[in-house]
Formats: structure tokens, sequence, C-alpha cells
């Protein structure tokens, strides 16, 4: 059996995506302290949910006083593009036992969607232990991390004082930029900070983030993009 | 200090996970089921994350101060060119510079 080799090259392969992760986990783990959660609750989170944009949302949001069916819509909302992840990469572990699959959907990264993917495409096998590798690279480090960033947190106290409030909204910011090549980006971006600025004046905090999100998704089923680009593969 | 593990915390945490992971496992499940999504859905569920995103973007610049502004002006126009760490660098030494030196 190559299993347990399998296993290491998953390992070494998701080291350096590991290391370039490793930041954004204690900085999760450093702004669930600041907004009000423990160090054991940013753990289980990051165990539990392991998506790390949606986590940053759902504590930014949380931080806010939203209610909590929003927080759950809003997380639900940013990991919407595992159900096209999770669709790709069908055909290359349908080999995989039921408990394989449960457990292998809730490694799945945008990474580990990416290699599977482009593993699977090269004509090697996306082995079971290979995969599993490669997400526990991720997960384990994932989670350690935001323990040391809550500690972190918990000595620092305000978070102003180290300036990690900046960093939500340029985080938050560059995932946008991540999408500006998409049909329709422009006016999408532009109605939904439009009406998201006026709902946060007028109508209040929590209720920004969904009437924004609301006319922007409304204006994309209705551009002319929305028909035209159908055609398109998805990258 | 606050207690360890909260029950409505705890509650939240856990339904963010049960909406996360049928994420994962839902695209797999409608492969089995469905052959095509129609074009509008298909650019709605598209738009979804940065339509949500900016909603969290914007107003943080709306009513931020000087400080949060310029730094995240600042990292809009490097992130055209640059990724995520020069952007978060620049506007965590903007910010930290105006909050301890001036």
């Amino acid at each position: 059996m190559s299993s347990n080799s399998d296993f290491a090259e998953g390992l070494r392969g998701a080291f350096p995506i590991m290391a370039s992760a490793a930041p954004f986990a204690v900085l999760f783990g450093a702004v669930a302290i600041a907004n009000g959660q423990t160090v054991a609750e940013a753990a289980l989170m990051s165990a539990t949910v392991f998506a790390g944009a949606s986590q940053l949302v759902g504590i930014e949001l949380f931080g806010h006083k939203v209610q909590p069916w929003l927080i759950v819509l809003s997380v639900l909302a940013v990991n919407f593009r595992h159900i096209l992840y999770s669709a790709a990469i069908a055909r290359f572990i349908s080999h995989f036992t039921p408990l394989q699959k449960i457990i292998g959907f809730h490694l799945l990264t945008d990474p580990q969607f990416a290699q599977s993917v482009q593993r699977g495409e090269s004509g090697k096998k996306v082995s079971f232990a290979w995969y599993l590798g490669f997400g526990v690279m991720i997960f384990v480090p994932w989670v350690t991390l935001t323990v040391a960033g809550g500690i972190f947190g918990r000595l620092v106290g305000d978070p102003r004082i180290i300036g990690i409030d900046v960093l939500l909204p340029i985080y938050f910011m560059e995932m946008v930029l991540g999408f500006r090549r998409k049909a329709g980006f422009l006016p999408i971006v532009v109605v939904s900070a439009l009406a998201s600025v006026l709902a946060y004046r007028y109508v209040g905090s929590p209720w920004h983030v969904s009437i924004g999100a609301v006319a922007g998704v409304a204006l994309a089923a209705f551009l002319p993009s929305a028909t035209a680009g159908a055609e398109e593969p998805v990258e | 200090m606050s207690t360890f593990l909260n029950t409505d915390m705890v509650a939240l945490i856990l339904m963010c996970a049960v909406a996360t992971f049928a994420t994962r496992i839902g695209g797999y499940m409608l492969m089995a089921r469905m052959k095509s999504i129609p074009p509008r859905l298909d650019a709605a569920l598209n738009a979804v994350p940065a339509a949500v995103l900016t909603t969290l973007v914007a107003p943080a610049f709306y009513a931020g101060e000087i400080d949060i502004k310029i730094a995240m002006a600042v990292a809009l126009v490097i992130g055209l060119r640059f990724s995520v760490m020069p952007m978060l660098l620049a506007g965590w030494c903007i910010v930290m510079v105006f909050r301890h030196l001036l």
C-alpha cells in the first residue's frame, strides 16, 4: 500500500499553503477575543466552521451585535462558493466511503479544492490518504494558531492599540477585489456599497449587510451579462 | 474573565458550522439531481459573495475615522496591483502611525 506515502505527500503539499494561511488564523483568534468570544469558543469555531473568510465575517458581525440568524446567513453566503467546489470535485472522490466523504467535505477549503482538481486532472488518483494529509496540514495549525492568536489578543486588551480593527475591512476589500474580473463586477459592487452605506446611515447597523447584499444580488440577476455570460466556463 | 464556553455562543457557532458544511456537501448532492442551473439564478448566486463582502467594506470606510479612511484608500490602490499581505501591511502601518506617532 502506498497510502502512507500519499499521506506524507499530502502533508508536504499543503505546507506552503498552511504557512500563508497561518497569519489569518492568528488574526481570527485575536479578533474573536476582541469581539467577545473566549479562546475556547474561537477554537471551536475554527474547528467546526473551518473557513477563514466566513469566520472573520461571522465574528465581525457578532461584534456589531447583529442578530444570530443574519450571522448564520452571512456565513452561508460567504461560503456559497463551496457548492461549486463540491460539485466540481465529485468525480474525483466518488471512490471515498461515506465516512471519508463526510470528513473530506469538512476539509474542503479553497486550496484543498484547487489541489485536488489539479491532481485528479493530471491523472493521479485523489486517494483519501493524500486528501487527508493535505487537509490535516491545514486543519491542525489553523485551530492551534487560532488559540495562539486568542491568547495574544487577551494579553493586548484593546485591539485598537495594535491596529487590529483596520485589518478586517482591508481583508474583505481584497476579497472583493478578487472578483473584479467577473461579469458585472463594478455595477454590483457600486450598488451594494451605496445601498449598504445608505442603510447603515438611515436604517441602522445590522441591516446594512442584508440590504446592501440583496441590492447587489438583485442587480446581478437582471444585468444583461446574466444571460450573455452563461456559456463561459467557470474558472 | 468570561466563561469558558457560553451556551448561546456555542449554538451560534454550531449553526454556522452546519451552514458551512451544507455548502461543502451541497454541490455534490446537487450534481446528482440537477442538470443545469438557470442563467439568472447562476448570475445571482455568483454575485452573492462580492455583494455581501462589499457591505462589510463600504460602511467601514464611511463610518471609520480619518486614519481608517486613509488606510483603506491606500490599501485599495495597492490591492489593484499586489496581494493581500502588502495591503494589510500598508493599512496597518498607516493606522499605527496615526495612533502612536502623530
